[in-house]
């Protein structure tokens, strides 16, 4: 066998990554392929044929732009959201946090360690109308006396922005982490204010950390329909829990086919767009 | 310095500027543990729900202390089965998709090769795709092929390690790329052919790199229910499992098993944050 290798030297890379391009191929891109073909047939369940129905996609843009439009429009807001939530506190553990970081970085993903379903379910015990929240805010008169926060837009996006903050406090903690603080040391000595030196050295530092915790946070969170199924209504429903429906319940397979080919289409498209603002470079990195 | 000086209004200035910084700093530091509290508080939710007793079927309000739902974790019906199938998908794909992921990794690595670039966008594809639409289009494959594949256990285990592939080619790449080779080339020198080589000194070497994706892979697949609910057919997860009761009302075992799998989980990342405080400790006194 090692002769073999010896003889064949050009073969080991294809022998080495057969496995796993053929399982990726087999599952991943053939299925992408399944997927287009279902999305171009008409008929109902189970007789489906293939006639090349692009009206499948006109059709699902125009009965369900409005979840396409909520999700992108969550997506956004959960995002930035994180982003204000993880800036500071994955600025403080590069930063202040000494010999503790390590701990801190157990307790931001430690939220992964609780089953997704569970710790969604867990914001519903929080948001609860009898909750302790929801009678601090009636007390502090932010919400009415039959305000609640269940079944909101509010807990929607809370819940999407609890559940991908890892994602974007990860990668931000190690862009910031890669600082020289020699660097920092440096601006002060050219008589920087620390906000200058901030503004000036850190933050564009920390953009490749930005770009892609604001990546790994919204392409989750714009295919997500756990949250909106839990915590909302349909009035707050996104555009997966209308692929879902469709594949599983109302087995309606070309419309939730196309649905996911204009998500992925949109997300595509908003990548574009970003790569455009903040650069293709800082995207590929 | 300035106990000599006796300025006094520079020692106070100096003083304000201090408490100035002083609040500046407590304000960061506040604000990240704010955070800390946010990221721990449904956890919290979670654990304490465990020991709840509920009167009703809900069990959305705290109303006594009880042990009975950890003694009695396998009460409701369809729990175990679920918790097994779990188990038994995680660590099925785990195993495949750490041995595929790692020779991809390293032939990618080692190797120059015609289609490198492509392997790399076809290993970063599967991540950067919504789940529902890796979990709709895998659904779709077997729809179409009912002959080969019927939805249950098989698809499951098919799907996980599709997408735990990924996460295992970037983490043992990551270590590969830091890789000492002329430590292969010695134990070439030294008579070793490829085969013993790579059990003797490349796997020994690699075997962190993959036991973190391995972790990292069980974790992902533990976890996952988007993916899993819709090629499950009548098969059920644990995530799966907790969806379909959710419709109707959690029972306080699922908080049980919640907290058991974040207990285990929460074990071994404190270990490893030990193990690595005291390898700095000793690198630190070494020096």
């Amino acid at each position: 066998m090692g002769a073999f290798f010896h003889r064949h030297r050009g073969l080991t890379p294809y022998l080495l990554l057969a496995p796993g391009i053929l399982w990726l191929g087999i599952f991943f891109l053939i299925p992408l392929a399944f997927l287009g073909y279902e999305s171009l047939q008409s008929g109902l369940f189970p007789n489906f044929e293939f006639t090349w129905e692009f009206s499948n996609f006109s059709d699902a843009l125009s009965l369900y732009h409005e979840q396409l439009v909520r999700s992108f429009f969550y997506a956004g807001i959960a995002t930035v959201a994180c982003l204000l939530l993880a800036y500071p506190l994955a600025y403080w553990i590069a930063f202040r946090a000494g010999p503790w970081r390590n701990l801190f970085l157990l307790v931001i993903v430690a939220p992964f360690f609780v089953t997704y379903l569970v710790r969604t379910l867990a914001w519903l015990n929080i948001l609860a109308n009898e909750g302790p929240v929801v009678g601090f805010l009636q007390w502090a008169h932010v919400l009415g006396e039959n305000d609640r926060l269940l079944a909101t837009t509010f807990a929607v996006v809370a819940g999407i922005t609890y559940n991908f903050f890892p994602f974007m406090a990860l990668p931000l903690y190690v862009s910031l982490e890669q600082i020289d603080p020699r660097l920092l040391e440096a601006a002060k000595d050219l008589y920087a204010s620390s906000t200058k030196a901030f503004l000036r050295v850190t933050l564009p530092l920390s953009a490749p950390g930005i770009v892609a915790g604001t990546l790994l946070t919204f392409i989750p969170a714009a295919g997500d329909f756990i949250n909106a199924a839990l915590l909302g209504t349909p009035k707050q429903a996104m555009i997966g829990n209308v692929i879902q429906a469709k594949f599983l319940e109302s087995l309606d397979y070309p419309t939730a086919a196309a649905l996911s080919f204009i998500l992925m289409g949109m997300i595509l498209v908003a990548l574009l767009v970003y790569a455009r603002v903040v650069g293709t470079e800082k995207l590929t990195g | 310095m300035s106990v000599q000086t006796p300025a006094v209004p520079l020692a106070r200035a100096r003083r304000r500027a201090g408490l100035w910084t002083l609040v500046k700093r407590h304000v960061l530091a506040a604000y990240a543990l704010l955070v800390v509290g946010y990221l721990m508080l449904p956890i919290v939710v979670v654990i304490l729900f465990s020991f709840n007793a509920p009167k009703g079927r809900f069990n959305f309000i705290w109303q006594g202390f009880t042990l009975d739902n950890w003694t009695h974790w396998d009460a409701i019906l369809g729990i175990r089965p679920a918790i097994i199938t779990s188990l038994e998908v995680a660590l099925l794909a785990t195993l495949v998709a750490t041995a595929l992921g790692t020779l991809m990794a390293m032939a990618i690595v080692r190797h120059h090769f015609v289609g490198r670039s492509t392997t790399n966008l076809l290993v970063f594809l599967p991540m950067s795709t919504p789940e529902i639409v890796l979990g709709a289009s895998l659904l779709t494959l077997f729809l179409n092929t009912t002959a080969v594949f019927q939805l249950g256990f098989w698809t499951i285990f098919i799907a996980h390690v599709m997408f735990i592939i990924s996460f295992v080619v970037v983490t043992v790449k990551a270590r590969l790329i830091g890789f000492d080779r002329h430590l292969e080339e010695a134990a070439m020198d030294l008579g070793a052919n490829e085969l013993v080589t790579f059990r003797k000194v490349t796997l020994p070497l690699i075997a962190p790199a993959m036991l973190a994706a391995a972790l990292l892979g069980f974790a992902l697949s533990i976890d996952d229910f988007v993916i899993t609910y819709l090629n499950a057919g009548a098969t059920q997860t644990f995530p799966v499992f907790v969806w379909g009761i959710a419709r109707v009302a959690v029972p306080p075992q699922v908080n049980v098993v919640a907290s058991a799998i974040f207990l285990v989980a929460i074990a071994l990342g404190l270990g490893n944050v030990f193990s690595q405080y005291r390898a700095a400790k000793r690198q630190r006194q070494g020096a």
